[in-house]
């Protein structure tokens, strides 16, 4: 059965099938209810069955350290003081953004290796990468890892597997606090604006919901307390966009550099048919003769009749 | 009678030209299937696309280590000379098959000096770009910025590379008698007269008549 629910895959320049209108969804993580407790970790990892290796403790509460081939998600704690002299203890679950313009799928070399849903979720197929490595260069969340087993890209599917038949994702079903929410993205963006609103009645003047335009939006959201600096929330971008580097690489100069392949063989072919080759006339220099060999037979003897020849 | 000729290239700078052009193709062909999505099917002659992800690089290092050979044995004769500016100034005439007030050059004409400077540049930025982004091996050790530079400059190397060696295969279809020159070696002397007169008296100012060929024949 065609794949009619997916509306954008990598490397392709023609439209894919858009003419289903599913809606769009989302995961909402909200921040300031989240006790860093690491179930959705753990849950994670026992849907998609993935074990990583056991790291080192390096004296802080990540674990592991960093997001791996094996590790979609993880929670990452920062610990921020207040201008009032207050820590606040701030985790962030870390993962996949689903970006409505994902910079992963622009930088994608391969055809369909990673496509985008109707309903938002970003997925690499396995099948289809080479293990280049081009979406992590296209990535601003620096989320893709490729495994050292099987040099794949791996990263959060949003559970796309659940997802597609009616389930939330596992991290959803597990987190013990609801501080993770999936549903429509417009039910998600409601849910997050009455938590704001809470958020600020009780002091956080600057809390707000983070849905990052500079990517087209995305299909996880923070709630957090300092939406105004979202980097303290261990280097969430500010201002996430694909960066100007990679739109140079994968953008309109790739077309244009084809071209100009392509016409710089025309205009030697053109060039050849109006202008023609450079020949060398090979009699422009006298061929020079060989003294040693005699071109006349000596046993021929011309005549003379008139004796002109004579001394 | 003997057709008296010049050798411009020995079996060994025959061997390693080819040799670079061999790797050049088959690293052009495998970067150009991950250049653009029009062109993604030239990986199927590698093997498919992580074939061509594993090969493009191997292959690249290797073109480049020929193309220091080139270099080497080359590189002398690529300087500018006086006559050099005139010749490129006269450029049009020389593209339109005329020859009256086109200076004499010597072993290489200026175009060729170009490209030979261009290929070089080309060959190191996509050599350091190259590693960068060699996921498999180096791109740990650098940062994303790094990367995404490395991506944009391999990328613009390959294209200007691709461009200079189509401009390069043009004017050997065009010239009449460089490719045989590249092939088997020999030029005759009114082709190097034409082509390159400077050098054409610097290899012929102390000749006395020699058969062209060697002794081993």
């Amino acid at each position: 059965m065609a794949s009619q629910d997916i509306i954008a895959r990598s490397a392709t320049t023609t439209v894919s099938p858009s003419v289903r209108n599913q809606e769009e969804v989302a995961k909402l993580i909200d921040t300031t209810k989240c006790i860093g407790c690491k179930a959705c970790q753990v849950a994670c990892s026992e849907w998609n069955e993935l074990r990583d290796d056991v790291g080192h403790n390096l004296g802080t509460y990540d674990n592991p350290q960093d997001l791996s081939a094996e590790t979609w998600t993880l929670m990452r704690f920062t610990e921020h003081e207040t201008d009032a002299g207050n820590l606040e203890w701030l985790i962030r679950k870390d993962g996949c953004m689903h970006c409505a313009e994902p910079g992963c799928l622009a930088a994608c070399p391969s055809p369909g290796a990673i496509i985008k849903h109707a309903n938002g979720i970003v997925d690499f197929d396995q099948d289809h990468c080479i293990g280049c490595g081009y979406c992590i260069t296209g990535c601003p969340f620096d989320i893709p890892r490729i495994s050292q087993k099987d040099h794949k890209a791996y990263k959060c599917t949003l559970c796309s597997d659940r997802v597609a038949v009616g389930l939330e994702p596992a991290c959803v079903k597990t987190c013990p606090t609801g501080a993770i929410v999936f549903g429509t993205k417009d039910d998600m963006k409601e849910h997050a604006a009455e938590r704001i609103v809470d958020l600020k009645s009780r002091g956080f003047a600057n809390a707000g919901l983070y849905d990052p335009e500079g990517v087209g939006g995305t299909h996880v959201m923070y709630v957090l307390h300092h939406a105004d600096t979202p980097v303290l929330y261990a280097g969430l971008p500010n201002s996430p966009t694909i960066s100007p580097l990679v739109e140079l690489w994968k953008g309109v100069s790739k077309p244009l550099g084809l071209l100009a392949m392509g016409l710089a063989v025309l205009a030697g072919f053109f060039h050849y048919v109006r202008i023609g080759p450079q020949l060398v006339e090979e009699d422009e220099l006298p061929i020079l003769k060989d003294p040693a060999v005699h071109e006349v037979d000596p046993a021929v003897h011309t005549f003379d009749p008139r004796g002109e020849d004579r001394p | 009678m003997i057709r008296r000729q010049i050798l411009r290239y020995t079996p060994n700078q025959r061997t390693n030209h080819w040799l670079v052009a061999i790797f050049f193709l088959m690293a052009a062909l495998s970067g150009l299937a991950l250049f653009h999505p029009a062109l993604f099917w030239l990986s199927n002659l590698f093997g498919g696309g992580p074939w061509t992800r594993i090969l493009h690089p191997f292959m690249g290092v290797v073109m480049f280590v020929l193309f220091l050979g080139l270099v080497i044995q080359f590189f002398r004769a690529n300087f500018f000379i006086s006559n050099d500016r005139l010749w490129l100034r006269r450029v049009g005439r020389v593209i339109q098959n005329e020859e009256e007030g086109v200076p004499p050059i010597g072993k290489y004409n200026p175009g060729q000096k170009l490209l030979f400077w261009t290929l070089l540049l080309c060959m190191l930025v996509l050599l350091f770009s190259g590693l960068v982004i060699w996921r498999a091996y180096f791109s740990e050790y650098f940062g994303i910025t790094a990367i995404r530079w490395a991506m944009l400059l391999h990328a613009l190397a390959g294209f200007v590379l691709v461009l200079s060696i189509i401009v390069h295969i043009y004017a050997g279809i065009w010239i009449k008698g460089s490719v045989s020159a590249m092939v088997h070696g020999w030029v005759s002397r009114a082709w190097a007269r034409k082509h390159h007169e400077l050098w054409y008296r610097e290899v012929t100012r102390d000749e006395h008549p020699e058969r062209p060929i060697s002794k081993k024949g």
